[in-house]
Order: structure tokens, then sequence, then C-alpha cells
């Protein structure tokens, strides 16, 4: 072997395990978030912290149960908005729509994908917020739905999509009309693929502050009903992050290891529900 | 087309049907590639059964046989391409001027042991760079630009490409990607030169050419071509293996394979009962 | 209908953005841009920090990225068997799904500590005689910030990236090997050069998502409005004011100064994201190139 020859393959041997290098750096970030939040939230992890209220400024203990249950009502009215237009606009683009409007759609919807978490937030305030005077769980589940439409969109159509005709044109041969053809055929079919898709765009909802930041705002207290402005985990962590207080700072990674918990369970979720159904494109 | 300087390869068929060459009747210097006692697996199942063949040097070997009958398989165990492919196994002994390629550094391997592909792939760069690249990286003994000269004449292509060397490879039309991977292959003078059904994609001028191109080449060159074409290979090659379902069935100079096949299936091949 | 709303919704977006942002647009027209001036009392808004910040974090959070990302990819996707690649890439798709907040909350506990004390002076001993590397050194700053940026968009880099190296053409990469090259000339000339627009578009996208980064960025830069040569220096991105500031601006000019910061973040990251998805669609068009026989 030349020594040239020598070279060109201890080179090879070299960037080839750098890459793998990279690779662990990359998968071990993973490795190394979920370690420090156990390892610092785990032990703050206790009743209270599910049960109490915030306590007074600068006192210890108490809890973020306001946050929790702001976060689940913020989410499901979110839901509410957002799935339903995100997926009879995902059934109208694949079962009924022209090329033109699909593409309108369709590019309208990755314009508010891409749109930055924060500019969501002042949209959802100059809507939602200044006209009423005040901050509110509405506005704030407005913002949420608002991100979820474009996934949840675009998933519901391309899993539609991915229905082969022959099943389409089966149950009308049967002499079933196009509505019930969808409903009964064409979604079943998908469903794996959609339910995946509103798991995921919860669970990356579940985690934003930033829209919250000007609509829901923050609350130490309960907030009952819809228009008030609410605590919720992301906004809890991010104030309780900065401030002065050890105490918080405490109660601070015991959110983030929920939240984060929670977060990626439902991500598992989502994927093992997907890999169990019919192959379709990932989006 | 058998060559008077070089002893003809001499054939000893067994009733099994299992041609054998035997040895003692060439000289190993004029067998560029000796193959004995391969047998190869993918994964569990086995798709080659005892080949025993040989290529001789300066001449084309063809070889031929119906879909999936393992000669893609065969030619890419020359150059020892079947290793990119993760459960594939190699049994038996491959010579090449009398050193197994097996006990070889396999990159040194292929700058000797070429190979042309079944549809044409030129590099995402330029027609200069495409030939180049093997040059460049391996090293060369002359400057690059005479390299890719004297390659693309080889290849018949210089006349065609010579005033747009700098365009991109994916400009040219298929036949002329096609010859441009052959001189591809030949910037890096190889000593054989693997061609894997290299006109099956191509119009039938293309083809010509091509065909026109090997048969210039072989003074130059060794080469083995697997084809799908019986006419191709009656048309260019010296020498013939007839594969059938792993198993080399039949091996012979190509005018007496295809006008007194030894073998009743290959007679049954070449005269189109099955294919 | 649903589907008309979607539009509508967008268009009404821009519309809400651009309408509520007149008066700065009117009273500083394009010297916005270039004032470095933020001063509420004063009235005074010159987006020319935040402007920095926000490219500055993110042209880091890019170097890093961007090699750590490309050589991941090409583990995942030419050396990795595909029982290793897809279960590292499932993890990897898992980093992608954390949230911002949870980011910026690990940067400032881990992140900000570890440069205060290890590598900011040790960058400064090594590399102080660059301006990139003087001053005072809190950990808080733009190194911190393109850092955990970095981290962030890492995920993006390379899941794009794997699946456009997954789908170059299995011979480009014969071709290669059959000429002779070792397994990383082949990877490194020819198969991640036929892949190079997919991973540009790539890196635009992991661009997009790094500018308007909110929370993760707000916690670790500073939030002062700073220009500085330095890397230590704290400073302000646009996204980060806009969190900050809103709710507390007074005045029509101050909140729609901040809004117009939003305007521009969200055309930054339109034209990104637009290019991204140009450069998808180019890859996927080309392939070897047949032209006519």
């Amino acid at each position: 072997m030349t020594s040239r020859l020598r070279w060109r393959k201890l080179i090879s041997g070299f960037m080839l395990t750098m890459t793998g290098v990279c690779a662990l750096v990359a998968v071990s970030v993973l490795f190394l978030i979920l370690g420090y939040l156990v390892y610092n939230g785990g032990t703050s992890i206790n009743w209270a912290f599910f049960t109490k209220l915030p306590a007074p400024v600068g006192e210890t203990g108490g809890g973020m149960a306001n946050a929790i249950l702001g976060s689940a009502k913020l989410l499901l009215l979110a839901t509410l908005i957002g799935v339903p237009i995100g997926f009879f606009g995902g059934v109208y683009l694949a079962e009924f729509s022209s090329t033109q409007v699909a593409f309108a759609v369709r590019y309208a919807a990755d314009l508010l994908n891409g749109a930055p978490s924060i500019v969501i937030g002042i949209f959802a305030f100059a809507v939602a917020v200044h006209p009423f005077g005040h901050f509110s769980t509405l506005a704030g589940s407005f913002a949420l739905g608002l991100m979820m439409i474009p996934i949840t969109l675009r998933n519901t159509e391309e899993f539609l999509r991915a229905v082969p005709r022959a099943l389409r044109e089966g149950s009308m041969a049967l002499g079933a009309g196009k509505w019930t053809t969808i409903v009964r055929v064409v979604i079943p079919a998908a469903y794996r693929g959609i339910l995946t898709a509103i798991l995921l765009a919860l669970a990356r909802v579940a985690g934003e502050t930033a829209p919250l930041l000007f609509t829901a705002l923050g609350n130490r207290y309960w907030s009952p009903g819809w228009n008030q402005p609410t605590a919720s985990l992301p906004v809890m962590i991010y104030t309780y992050a900065l401030s002065p207080y050890e105490d918080w700072h405490r109660q601070a990674w015991a959110a983030g290891l929920v939240l984060l918990g929670l977060i990626l369970m439902v991500n598992i979720v989502a994927r093992v529900i997907l890999s169990r159904g019919i192959a379709v494109p990932r989006s | 087309m058998q060559a008077s300087a070089r002893p003809a390869l001499s054939v000893n068929l067994k009733p099994t049907g299992i041609a054998n060459t035997s040895r003692e009747a060439s000289a190993p210097s004029s067998m560029r590639m000796t193959v004995s006692k391969v047998n190869f697996y993918y994964g569990e199942k086995q798709t080659l059964f005892d080949v025993n063949m040989n290529i001789a040097q300066n001449h084309v070997t063809a070889l031929i046989g119906p879909s999936g009958c393992g000669k893609s398989t065969l030619l890419r165990t020359f150059n020892r391409m079947h290793e990119t492919v993760r459960n594939a196994r190699l049994e038996g002994e491959i010579l090449l001027d009398g050193q197994n390629i097996l006990a070889q550094d396999v990159t040194q391997l292929r700058r000797r042991v070429g190979m042309v592909f079944q549809r044409p792939n030129p590099f995402p760069k330029s027609i200069f760079e495409n030939v180049a690249y093997g040059p460049k990286i391996n090293g060369a003994n002359a400057p690059i630009a005479e390299i890719v000269e004297k390659s693309l004449r080889r290849a018949a292509l210089w006349d065609e490409v010579k005033d747009h060397l700098h365009k991109s490879a994916y400009e040219l039309s298929g036949g002329q990607q096609q010859r441009l991977c052959i001189a591809r292959g030949l910037a890096v003078e190889p000593e054989v030169l693997l061609l894997d059904e290299p006109c099956s994609a191509l119009d039938p001028i293309s083809t010509a050419k091509i065909e026109e191109l090997l048969v210039q080449l072989k003074d130059s060159c060794t080469i083995a071509i697997v084809t799908h074409n019986m006419q191709q290979a009656a048309r260019v090659s010296d020498f013939t293996a007839f594969l059938l379902v792993g198993q080399l069935v039949e091996f012979n100079p190509t005018p007496q394979l295809f006008t007194t096949p030894s073998d009743p299936r290959t007679e049954a091949y070449i005269t189109g009962r099955f294919g | 209908m649903c589907a008309a709303s979607v539009v509508l919704i967008t268009v009404l977006l821009v519309f809400e953005l651009w309408r509520q942002s007149a008066l700065p647009r009117h009273k500083f027209g394009f010297s916005f841009f270039l004032t470095r001036v933020w001063d509420p009392i004063a009235e005074q808004f010159g987006a020319l920090p935040f402007i920095y910040g926000t490219l500055v974090t993110a042209a880091v959070a890019l170097l890093l990225a961007v090699p750590l990302g490309i050589g991941a990819a090409i583990f995942l996707a030419e050396l990795a068997p595909l029982r290793l690649s897809d279960p590292l890439q499932f993890l990897i798709d898992l980093l992608a799904a954390v949230p911002s907040v949870i980011y910026g909350f690990l940067g400032f506990f881990i992140v900000v500590p570890l440069m205060r004390e290890w590598i900011e002076p040790a960058l400064k001993k090594s590399l102080g005689f660059l301006p990139l590397f003087q001053g005072p050194a809190y950990g808080i700053g733009f190194l911190t910030a393109g850092i955990v940026l970095a981290i962030m968009v890492i995920p993006y880099i390379i899941s794009v990236s794997r699946e456009v190296l997954l789908s170059v053409p299995r011979d480009q990469r014969e071709a290669a090997l059959a000429l002779g090259s070792t397994r990383w000339e082949s990877t490194w000339k020819v198969v991640v050069p036929f892949a190079r627009t997919g991973i540009m578009g790539s890196i635009f996208l992991a661009l997009a998502r790094a500018l308007g980064e909110t929370m993760a960025v707000t916690m670790v830069i500073g939030n002062t409005p700073t220009i500085s040569a330095s890397l230590f220096s704290s400073g302000y991105s646009i996204a980060a004011v806009i969190a900050n500031e809103f709710t507390e601006a007074t005045g029509d000019l101050y909140l729609q100064s901040l809004i117009e910061l939003g305007l521009v973040l969200f055309l930054l990251t339109f034209i990104l994201n637009g290019l991204a998805r140009l450069m998808m669609l180019l890859t996927t068009r080309r392939g070897t190139g047949m032209g006519n026989a």
C-alpha cells in the first residue's frame, strides 16, 4: 500500500469517526436535558406541587395547581378552536378542492406555521385582547389554537391523500355518496395519522410560552371561566426561573420536568400510534 | 475471435452441466482474472453455486442469462462491490494476476478493476471534473488535463465535448453520459473494466457506438460485460458465459457457444425458448 | 369554508401587523432600521441593536450547528445501519419537541454558569486577542445565546439532511467507490455534493427557527440593547425585546414600534422559509438527469 493510500484511509477512518461523535453529541443532549430535569426537579415533585396555589411572594411552599389547570384549559380550548378548522380544511383540500385554491390554502398554512410564536402572540393580542381591554384565557387559547391549525391541516390532508383510490372507488361503487365515503371509509382509514397529527400539534403548543405572554398573561390564583388571565406551566417556569428566590427555582425545575415529561410522552405515544398503522409519508 | 497468440480456453463439460475450465491448457498470465469455486450468499439465500471461470486478458468476456440468474451478482464480486451490501457473503477464490482479490486492500483493487453501471450515473459536476475525479483522489503521474483528454478519446467522446468540458455532465444525452462514465472509469487506467448492462437504458444508436468502443478498448484493457441482449454478446464478445439460477451452465468462445452450444439449456436460451 | 378561513387568518395577520405598526413607520421610516437608540422615555425607537443581536446569535448558532448537524446526518445516513439510524432519528425528533422555555431554563441554570466559570475564561485566555472574546464575561450574552440556539436548531438540520442524504441514488456512491475512493471520499466528494441543495434548505430552515426563537434567547442574552463586537457582551434580539417590553409598553408609539419589529421578524422568517421550500423543491426535481438519448 502506498503511503498516499494509507493517508487517505487514515483520513477516512478519522472523519467517519468524527461524524459518529457528532451524532453522539446530538443525541446525548436529549439525555442531558432529561437527566438534569430529573435530578433537580425530581425531588421537588410532591403532592403539594400539584394541588396547591402559589404561596405569597417570598414565602416557600405552595405549588402550581393553578398553572396546571390553566394549561389544561388553554389547551382544551385551543384544540377546540384549532383542530376543527385544521381538520375540515384538510378534508376539503384532500377531497374537494381545485389546485389553485389548494395551493393558496397550503401556502397560507405554511406561512402561519413558519411565523414565530411571538408574532402569533402579537396578532392574538391585536385581535383578542386589545379590543376587549383585558387579558384572558380565551385570547391565550386563540393564539395557541392558531398554531395548531397548520399542523393539523397539512397532516390531515397528507394522510387522507395517502388513502388509496381503490378504497374510495370501492365504496362509491357500492352506491355510497361522496360525503358518506369520506366519513365512513376514508377518514377511518387515515385516523391513525390524523390522531397523531393532533397529538403532535398539542405537544407543540403545550410548551409555547411567548404567545401566552400577552394574551393569557399570568395569574397567581385560580382563574374561573374564560375571560380572566390565567397561569400556565410554561409561563410559570419562565417567571420562576428568572426570579431571585431559591424556592421558586426549585419549583421551576419540577414544573420543567412535568411539562417536558408530558410533552415527550405525547410525542412517543403519537409516533407509536403512527408506526403501528399504515405506512404513510411523514410531514 | 480466438486470439492466436494466447492459448484458448479449453472447456470440460461435466454431465451435471457445470462447465469447468482446465487451467492446464492456458498459461496463467493470459488469464487476467480467475474465478474458483465461488459461492455467493445473500443472508441465508445462496445466489451463486460453485462458479468457475476465467476472464481472458485483452478480450471481451460476456455474461448472459435470464433475469435473476446471478450474472450481475457475479460481476460485482470482481471488484468487491458486493461488500457495500450488508448481508452479502462470498466464498471461494477470485484471483487477479494470480493474487487473491479478497486479500488485497479494496480501495486499491477498485482502482485496478473499474466498473460502469447500468444507468449512466455521472457525478453532479462538470464533464471535466467527472473524469478527473478518479485521478485526483488516487494521485496522478501526469497532468490531469492530459489524463482527461486521453480518457475521453478512448471513450470516443472527446470530439463531442472538447469545447464544453466545464458544462454540467447532466446536459449530455443518455448515450453521451454513459460514454462519460466509461471515460471516468478509464481515467484511473484500470486493468479490467466491468460493465453491467451498460446499454440497457440507451437507444440503438448510442448502443452501437458503445459496442464499437468496447471492441476497440480491449486492446488496452480486459473487459467483462453483463448483458441481457444475446445479440450484443454475440457481436462484441470473445468468450461468453451462460448462467442459469446461479449456476455457470456453459463457458465457451462466443462463436462456439452461439452456433454449437454444448448444453441443451444454453441452446434453449439462445433460441429464445425461455428468457 | 374552513380552508378559506385559514387563508383569511393569514391575510388578517399580515394586515394587522402592517396596520398596527403604522405610527413608527410614518414617523421613522427607514431610519428605524438604522438607529441604535431605543429610548422609550424620549420616544426614540431604533431597531438596530435588536437586528444586530438577532443576526449575531443566529450566526453563532449556525456556525456551531451546521458542522455538527451535517456530521451527524452523514453518520445517520451513510454509516449507521437502519436499525440504529431510525431509533437515533427518533431521539433527535424528540429533541426538536422540547419547548423553548425549557431550553432557556436549562440554558440559564446550566449553560450560563458553565460559560462563566469555564468556557469564557478559557476563550479569553487563548483567543483574547480577537475583539470577539474581549470584555467582561458574565456568562450571559451573545455567545451563550448562540450556543443555546445551536442546540435548538441542530435537530432540524439533522433530520432534513439525513432524509436528503438517504435519497441520493445508490449508484452515485457506488460509482465513486468503484473508482477507488475511500468511504469518506465517496461520501464527502460525491454523496454530500449531490444532496447539497437539500442540505442548504435545512440550513435555511434552521436559520428561520433561530431568528424567531424567543424564550430561550431572552433568558440568556442579557436583554440590554447593546451593539458590541464582543461575543461576551449581553445584548438583545427582536423576539426577546417584544416578549419583555410588550406588556409594559406605554403609549401607542412604543407599542407599535414593537409591533413593527414583529413585522420585520415575520418577513424575515417568511423569506427564509420560502427559500427553504424552494431548495427542497429543487432537490426533488433533480434526478440523475437522463436527458434525451
